[in-house]
């Protein structure tokens, strides 16, 4: 993998650049104490409510973006929750959302398919575009956008149904209700989130009678039946044992390609395998978004390395 | 925790243990020791003794309402006793109890009775005054009593009708004068009283002794009282001492017979016969029967009737057109048991003519009376229209008349084939009374049933109870309407109720945003709960029956005008006022429900794009639905019991026409109709006969309690195979 060359990138400031060059296995103590004290003023910075431009990498320019994020902001009421996040999405890639609990990563995820209208007081400010359209327009249909995105919760949220109108529910508030391609549709959606092979036989059975990994995959096969552009994951593994959650990351990394996935997670380790690229999330800021090994390896930022090696968060 | 430990940390705390070091850790592993409050036990029995007193309470009622309840229809022995006073009863024991006899009620007995209370009354009175003696000496207690014996006695001479018409100044002579010679010959007085109670309690036969004392002392005072004027009075007892000291001591021992009561046994014995005797039921005392009367006649025969209720005796002969056929009772009975069923069969026809073809008949010349208005309401009466139609009237009603006539000799001819045969029937007093066959309902000579025959007339008494109309005032027959009435309007009202508080409940609830207006409809709403039920009666009687149903009247039914249809009470409209008794249930239960469906299946759903709506209908409204149940069965347990609005809006003492019938539309919402409740009301509190419609208030109250258990049962059983459908497995 190619050192990314950070010069080139317009939105590097130069001298946070100059501090964050240093060589990142570098264990002398003066080192450490330098580290310190940059990533204490960055973030205290940011605490004190100071904007700082986001570090992103050069490489994700090139790759052709499904959704675009422009200079996002988001208040719940008078706090203000997400400021001036601007991010490409990559189609067809895998996308991460790190960071500390409260830093936004939800509310950027939920802002996408517009699940943050049904809070009261919810006000935002820039733009998002899918496809080069705008979706926070105020007539674009909600309905049909939300069609567009499957997404998949923290905890599993089956519907109290039988498995296969869980699947196929999608296509049911569609007013779908031919048998074979409801039939079709439920098979292919449970092959694809690596269900099927378990529950073929009890398809009839209430979707709650599954075990909780299980369901979390009813989720995903319920959020892949309508064929999305984009998949947005909200922490699926969190509630999950480490065995189910092997299965749901293998399933992530098997949709990769076919959907746009947008996950939030808690785990790095979840985040370094399962993710094509990677975006660092502080207190409602971008801090850094750039391909996964990059910012796992060789982050721009000591606030990064720091965040995903475990020495702050 | 062990009760051990709990011992042991009493002991450690009571007497200090030798090794200290140990005492303060043990203090503390068994929960501080000191406080009460911090060991659980406590209010662990103060829990648990406030569920057993409910508990208690709960089960006593349903016991007693269930024993009360299912013993009524058990066929009892028939018992015949004579009393004392030459009367022979007979008739069935449905009451036991004790009364308290004393002096004061044997005036009402007739002589041999009255001789028998004074015989179980004379002991304890004499007992009493021999305490006294014993005590403190007769004298001593006479003296002490003296102030109430002389008011007793100014009392006595004031309310004597000489002295009430004689002049002012008399009256007052004379008060005056018995206080002067009393006071002046006090002490006189009551030694000779004092003596001569004491001598006839000295005496051998102490009882004799001293009841003759006191009925000469009776006599005296009432020679004296006859006496025809004050003055006269007066002087009788200023020339004579021995008068007044005997009214003194008739006096004394009256007041003091107050205190004397015993208690005495009686029985209610049902003996029927109404229209010979006027009653239902009579008391029997024990010490007023003769003893060794009691017997259960073996032919000793229970008959119950279409009218006048039951009748008890012994079947003398069985008459066919007047002549005895059969005369020994054994061949009666058999007899009768064979031509019994013919007649009721014959009986039965006839009412079916009476109820369903007269029915038909009254309803079409109803329908043609109906048309002929209608057409002289549009067109004036005299028009050329309504001449035509008069004239079709008068055609029509001249056809049904005839049917009519004929159904009615039809009738004719079966009363006339059942009149012809009678029983005889002797009664306990030796009259005869002939019952007509087609009017006994249904008879068993009680005495000679066995054990399943007893059960076997319990059951069809049950089925009769339970699937005919209402005979004699409510209190015999059976209580069919009352149960249709009951479940259908109950239904009703669910079907109204609960659509419109799960309506409502969805607003409030997903669609409001919250903020003061929904409050202030909730707090309205949860208010409506507490409004008592009489003012929803009168609220559904205004607005439903005289506005809204006297709306209907005048666009729809104005040729019936002014007799109602919609515009009085009815089922509908019953039903309507309950749903909105019970919708505050509704909503509240419901909005409990919406609000436990977690949101993270909302928003799986509005994930997947559906619109609200959607979610609601598909997601939240099917979970919530054992909740939304849950406020039904709450719903129909309320209004199922309701009693007080019904009396405004549509319950009536007796509807045998069930709003549900053969002729169009069939379903006549707008009829009254009878209801368990109000009819348990109606015989506890309305029955002229309320002895014999006390065990059908138990009856009725255990039928009433078994229907709604039942409905609430169905509504259970469906809501937790609801309940199964959503249950939660997490892991």
């Amino acid at each position: 993998m190619p050192r990314a060359q950070p010069q080139k990138h317009p939105f590097t400031d130069t001298t946070m650049q100059n501090e964050t060059m240093k060589e990142p296995n570098a264990q002398d103590s003066s080192a450490v104490a330098t580290n310190g004290q940059t990533q204490l003023r960055r973030l205290e910075r940011i605490a004190a409510g100071e904007h700082l431009p986001s570090e992103i990498h050069p490489e994700i320019m090139d790759e052709s973006a499904i959704l675009e994020i422009k200079d996002f902001c988001l208040w719940y009421g008078a706090k203000q929750a997400l400021f001036d996040v601007s991010m490409r999405i990559p189609a067809g890639k895998v996308t991460a959302l790190i960071g500390p609990s409260g830093c936004g990563k939800s509310t950027l995820l939920r802002s996408v398919n517009r699940m943050n209208d049904l809070i009261d007081g919810v006000r935002t400010d820039g733009d998002m575009q899918l496809y080069d359209q705008s979706i926070l327009a105020p007539d674009v249909d909600v309905i049909e956008l939300r069609k567009m995105m499957g997404m998949v919760f923290q905890k599993p949220n089956p519907f109290p149904m039988s498995i296969f109108e869980n699947v196929v529910y999608p296509l049911r508030i569609d007013g779908e209700n031919n048998r074979a391609v409801l039939e079709e549709v439920c098979e292919r959606s449970l092959r694809g989130a690596a269900l099927w092979g378990e529950v073929k036989d009890r398809l009839h059975e209430s979707g709650l009678s599954l075990s909780g990994g299980q369901q979390q995959r009813l989720c995903i096969a319920r959020a892949i039946a309508s064929e999305p552009e984009v998949l947005l994951l909200d922490e699926p593994c969190s509630a999950l044992d480490p065995v189910s959650s092997g299965k749901v990351e293998d399933l992530i990394s098997e949709l990769a390609g076919q959907y746009t996935v947008l996950v939030v997670t808690h785990n790095m380790q979840q985040a370094a395998r399962v993710s094509d690229y990677t975006a660092f999330m502080y207190l409602g800021h971008l801090i850094e978004y750039g391909k996964t090994e990059v910012i796992f390896s060789e982050p721009r930022l000591r606030e990064t390395e720091d965040y995903t090696t475990g020495r702050f968060g | 925790m062990s009760i051990d430990t709990i011992n042991d940390a009493d002991s450690v705390s009571e007497s200090p243990s030798p090794e200290p070091s140990s005492t303060p850790l043990k203090r503390r592993l068994v929960g501080g020791g000191q406080s009460l409050a911090a060991r659980s036990e406590p209010m662990l029995w103060l829990h648990g003794g406030a569920l057993v007193i409910c508990v208690v309470m709960i089960i006593g009622l349903l016991l007693l309402v269930l024993y009360q309840g299912a013993t009524t229809f058990w066929p009892v022995a028939i018992t015949q006793v004579r009393t004392l006073d030459g009367d022979t009863v007979l008739g069935e024991v449905t009451r036991n109890d004790h009364y308290h006899l004393g002096y004061g009620d044997i005036g009402t007995f007739s002589e041999p009775v009255r001789e028998e209370a004074v015989a179980l009354l004379n002991p304890i009175f004499q007992k009493k005054l021999s305490k006294i003696e014993d005590r403190d000496g007769v004298a001593e207690f006479i003296n002490r009593q003296s102030e109430s014996v002389e008011r007793s006695l100014q009392k006595l001479t004031s309310g004597l009708p000489q002295v009430v018409e004689a002049p002012a100044i008399q009256r007052n002579a004379l008060t005056d004068g018995i206080s002067q010679l009393l006071s002046a010959k006090q002490s006189s007085i009551e030694t000779q009283v004092a003596s001569d109670i004491k001598t006839a309690l000295q005496a051998d036969d102490t009882g004799a002794a001293l009841f003759a004392l006191w009925q000469s002392w009776q006599d005296a005072e009432a020679a004296w009282s006859s006496t025809p004027n004050p003055d006269a009075m007066l002087d009788a007892i200023q020339s004579d001492g021995d008068v007044l000291s005997s009214i003194y001591g008739n006096r004394f021992l009256t007041l003091q017979s107050f205190d004397v009561e015993t208690a005495a046994h009686r029985r209610l014995f049902r003996t029927g016969n109404y229209e010979l005797t006027n009653e239902h039921f009579t008391w029997v005392s024990d010490f007023a029967t003769e003893p060794d009367s009691e017997s259960d006649p073996e032919w000793a025969v229970l008959f119950e009737r279409l009218t006048w209720g039951r009748f008890y005796g012994v079947p003398k002969e069985l008459q066919v057109d007047g002549e005895a056929t059969e005369t020994d009772p054994q061949a009666v009975w058999a007899k009768f048991l064979e031509l019994h069923p013919v007649v009721r069969d014959r009986w039965h026809q006839r009412r079916d003519l009476e109820i369903s073809d007269t029915g038909q008949i009254n309803h079409e010349l109803e329908q043609a009376r109906l048309d002929l208005r209608s057409i002289e309401l549009a067109n004036g009466k005299d028009s050329p229209e309504w001449e035509e139609a008069n004239k079709q009237f008068l055609a029509e009603k001249e056809k049904l008349d005839k049917a009519f006539a004929e159904i009615r000799s039809q009738i004719q001819s079966l009363d006339d084939e059942n009149d012809r045969y009678q029983m005889i029937v002797t009664t306990s007093t030796g009259q005869e009374h002939a019952i007509p066959l087609a009017d006994i309902v249904r008879t068993y000579p009680a005495n000679q049933l066995g054990f399943s025959e007893r059960l076997g007339i319990y059951f069809s008494r049950w089925w009769e109870f339970l699937s005919d109309d209402p005979r004699e005032a409510n209190s015999e027959g059976g209580v069919f309407p009352a149960i249709w009435g009951t479940v259908v309007m109950t239904l009703l009202m669910s079907v109204v109720v609960v659509p419109f508080g799960v309506l409502a409940a969805l607003y409030l609830r997903e669609y409001a945003k919250a903020g003061l207006m929904v409050s202030i409809v909730r707090i309205a709403i949860n208010n409506l709960a507490g409004v008592p039920s009489i003012v929803f009666g009168v609220f559904g009687l205004g607005f439903f029956c005289y506005l809204i149903g006297a709306s209907i009247d005048q666009l729809f039914f104005e040729a019936k005008l002014p007799s109602p249809t919609f515009g009085t009470g009815g089922i509908m409209w019953a039903a309507l006022t309950l749903a909105l008794l019970t919708l505050p249930v509704v909503i509240v239960a419901t909005e409990e429900a919406l609000a436990a469906v977690p949101r993270s299946m909302r928003e799986g759903s509005l994930a997947c794009g559906a619109t609200k709506w959607q979610t609601i209908r598909r997601i939240v409204l099917p979970r919530a639905m054992p909740g939304i149940m849950t406020g039904m069965i709450l719903a129909m347990a309320r209004g199922a019991g309701e009693v007080a609005p019904l009396m405004l809006v549509g319950a009536v003492k007796l509807a045998p026409e069930l709003p549900m019938d053969g002729h169009v539309p069939f379903v006549h919402l707008e009829r009254s109709f009878m209801h368990l409740g109000f009819h348990i009301y109606d015989l506890g509190f309305q029955s002229q006969n309320s002895e014999a419609a006390k065990p059908m208030v138990f009856t009725t109250t255990l039928l009433l309690i078994a229907l709604i258990a039942l409905m609430n049962l169905l509504a259970i059983g469906l809501r937790s195979r609801l309940k199964k459908k959503f249950a939660y497995s997490q892991f």
